[in-house]
């Protein structure tokens, strides 16, 4: 069971991952138009948000602690707020200036927070064997930090994502490999491209406990994440969950998504957000006001996030010559 | 152990058992420093590179990998970003294209793109060149394809005594290093001989560093730039023509970065180059030394560059093709005097 403050607190937190979200889509789109060009405007570059999908980063990092490793593929903003990496100067990166966690020359695929183990990868499913080699390091200092490699369902097809599967079960480390399905591989849904129905199925290649979650539920999210990170910090090796989430936008910012015809509004209508809010209100967890408190706070701390990303000064050009080597 | 001579001051190791001991050396003193690749355990390493790790240090510190590049050279990466110091051997450097995106996308640029907050303090090894028949996947160089990518330095010894003194600083380095041992400088005792493959080393740790060139023959006539086992080839025929013409030959040891100072020195000296490479010739290392002298001052030269470079063919496979397009000595020693003359 997760006990009642613990479900506010993940109502809280994918709240303020929408919120988050939103604000970013906000600004991305407001000085792109009307000749949209996506290397003009506040936020250049691709963009790819993930709302729909926080209660896999809520119900996974509830989970985790700041010494346990998290690998992020190009979608990794629910994933980064929800390990704890600071709002500030993330934003201040997705904004390119000097503040934020790569000083303006990683952007939104390329996060890095040594303090919270926290990496992202643009590459589909190279994060993973980077994870291992975090697991690695961890079981070779006799720790029991865990490390978390997240991917979506495309990147199950990749070599990386089997190479990390079998060295990680053949050492037995503590590894998590999380398949965020989210029925989509930008446009090429998973029923053609990937030979299984369920990804969770290929543990078995590797004799590693394999799971697949329905219904996009942060509480079942929670409990299976669970399960593995506890057999992974007791010395029992790697598991590999597959999420079975929702892409409620785009691949990226401006993608059209014409060819999701009907599927987009039942994405959509599946938000999970409102579906929990009305659980938590049913069960007599939160009322309307401080629903209407949540929300707010979570507002305020992401438009702080970016006024603050704003303010911030923008590189010096001569910059970026900076840190190519230690 | 393939000591040739104990005798104090004078003890002589093959180029193989000089990396070995490195590596042993930097292990006894720091515990985050561990081996991983295909047959680094009790094998030694296909060129030997790990030689007698295997018995010292055991398999919880030297580990053999599945064939699993991208796997193995990812999870050198995880452990490095967590501040381990692996040491990682790709078994050819031709099998680079099954991992190519960990190297290129991951090992050279997470320092840059975290603006520094993340180092990735790992020894890349991998053997390199041909001259044994072994075919176009097997044969290749292709230090400039690494050097090519910001992020990555790149070392390629032409002898035990660099080759020790560079893997120490390599492991101490906080950069992803690759290390390019060519076969032909590793001193097999299954392949033909270099004499110059066994050389003097010290026993205690030592630091060459990284980035630095050595004049490794000093001369007044012609530079001749080189790395790696061409080096040897070109120490053979500056001996042989000594007395007739004075060659000056640069053993550059790192390409990336590249030392450039010590090049032009060397031609401002001499003001004629033959630039010297077993890696294909267009668009790599000879092209880049032969630009660094004509962007700071072309009038440094008083004849034409030569380069004696592989052509740009794949390495064919039947050895009179393949010592068709090798940089061997008679081509060396005919560029040289053609300069000269």
């Amino acid at each position: 069971m997760v006990d009642n403050n613990q479900r506010v607190e993940f109502y809280r937190q994918m709240v303020r991952i929408r919120a988050y979200e939103e604000a970013i889509r906000r600004d991305y789109h407001a000085d792109k138009t009307p000749a949209w060009d996506i290397g003009a405007g506040l936020i250049p570059g691709e963009m790819h948000l993930a709302a729909g999908q926080e209660p896999v980063a809520v119900g996974l990092c509830a989970n985790l602690r700041d010494d346990d490793a998290l690998t992020a593929p190009h979608r990794p903003h629910h994933l980064a707020l929800a390990k704890g990496v600071d709002m500030k100067a993330m934003t201040a990166e997705i904004f390119g200036r000097t503040t934020g966690l790569g000083k303006g020359k990683g952007g939104h695929m390329h996060l890095f927070d040594p303090d919270k183990h926290f990496s992202c990868s643009g590459i589909i499913a190279e994060g993973m064997p980077v994870a291992v080699g975090q697991a690695l390091a961890f079981s070779r200092r006799g720790t029991d930090s865990v490390a978390v490699a997240v991917a979506g369902e495309g990147a199950a097809n990749q070599g990386a994502f089997h190479e990390a599967l079998n060295l990680a079960a053949m050492w037995k480390l503590p590894v998590i490999f999380i398949i965020e399905d989210n029925d989509w591989a930008i446009s090429v849904p998973r029923d053609t491209s990937t030979s299984v129905a369920n990804n969770a199925d290929r543990a078995a290649a590797y004799g590693v406990p394999g799971e697949r979650i329905e219904g996009n539920d942060v509480e079942a999210i929670y409990q299976a994440v669970k399960r593995a990170v506890d057999r992974a910090r007791s010395g029992g090796g790697p598991t590999l969950l597959e999420i079975h989430t929702v892409r409620m936008w785009g691949h990226f910012e401006g993608d059209a998504q014409a060819y999701r015809g009907d599927e987009l509004a039942e994405a959509e209508a599946a938000d999970p957000i409102p579906a929990y809010e009305a659980k938590l209100i049913a069960d007599d967890l939160l009322s309307e006001s401080e629903i209407a408190q949540i929300l707010a706070d979570a507002t305020e701390e992401v438009e702080a996030a970016i006024a603050f990303a704003k303010a911030s000064p923008e590189p010096d050009p001569s910059d970026a010559y900076q840190h190519v080597f230690a | 152990m393939t000591v040739i001579d104990a005798s104090p001051g004078t003890r002589r190791l093959t180029t193989a058992k000089a990396i070995s001991e490195g590596i042993a050396q930097e292990m006894r003193t720091n515990s985050e420093v561990f081996v991983m690749g295909e047959d680094v355990g009790p094998y030694g390493g296909i060129f030997g590179s790990t030689t007698g790790l295997f018995d010292e240090f055991g398999a919880t510190r030297i580990l053999d990998t599945p064939i699993s590049e991208t796997g193995f050279i990812g999870a050198g990466i995880g452990a490095a970003v967590e501040g381990m110091r692996p040491v990682v051997e790709l078994m050819f450097v031709d099998f680079f294209g099954v991992c190519m995106d960990q190297i290129y996308n991951h090992m050279a640029k997470i320092h840059y793109e975290s603006g520094g907050n993340v180092k990735v303090p790992m020894v890349l090894m991998m053997a390199t060149g041909g001259g044994y028949s072994d075919g176009a996947q097997h044969s290749q160089c292709l230090w400039a394809t690494f050097a090519h990518m910001p992020g990555l330095k790149v070392v390629a010894p032409s002898n035990p005594h660099d080759a020790k003194g560079l893997m120490i600083s390599a492991i101490r380095d906080d950069n992803p290093v690759i290390f390019m041992f060519h076969k032909g400088v590793m001193g097999l005792p299954w392949m033909a001989k270099n004499p110059r493959s066994i050389g003097p080393v010290p026993e205690e740790e030592y630091t060459v560093p990284i980035g630095k060139a050595a004049i490794a023959h000093e001369g007044t006539d012609v530079t001749v730039v080189s790395v790696s086992l061409s080096v040897q080839h070109c120490l053979d025929v500056a001996e042989k023509l000594a007395g007739d013409i004075s060659v000056e030959v640069v053993d550059l040891r790192t390409i990336a970065p590249l030392d450039r100072d010590t090049v032009l020195a060397s031609v401002a000296k001499t003001g004629r180059l033959v630039i010297v490479d077993e890696d294909y010739k267009s668009f790599g290392m000879s092209g880049e030394i032969a630009a660094t002298i004509a962007e700071v001052d072309p009038m440094l030269l008083r004849a034409p560059i030569k380069r004696v470079a592989y052509p740009d063919i794949p390495i064919p496979y039947a050895r009179v093709l393949e010592y068709e397009a090798l940089p061997t000595r008679d081509k060396i020693e005919a560029a040289i005097r053609d300069l000269v003359s």
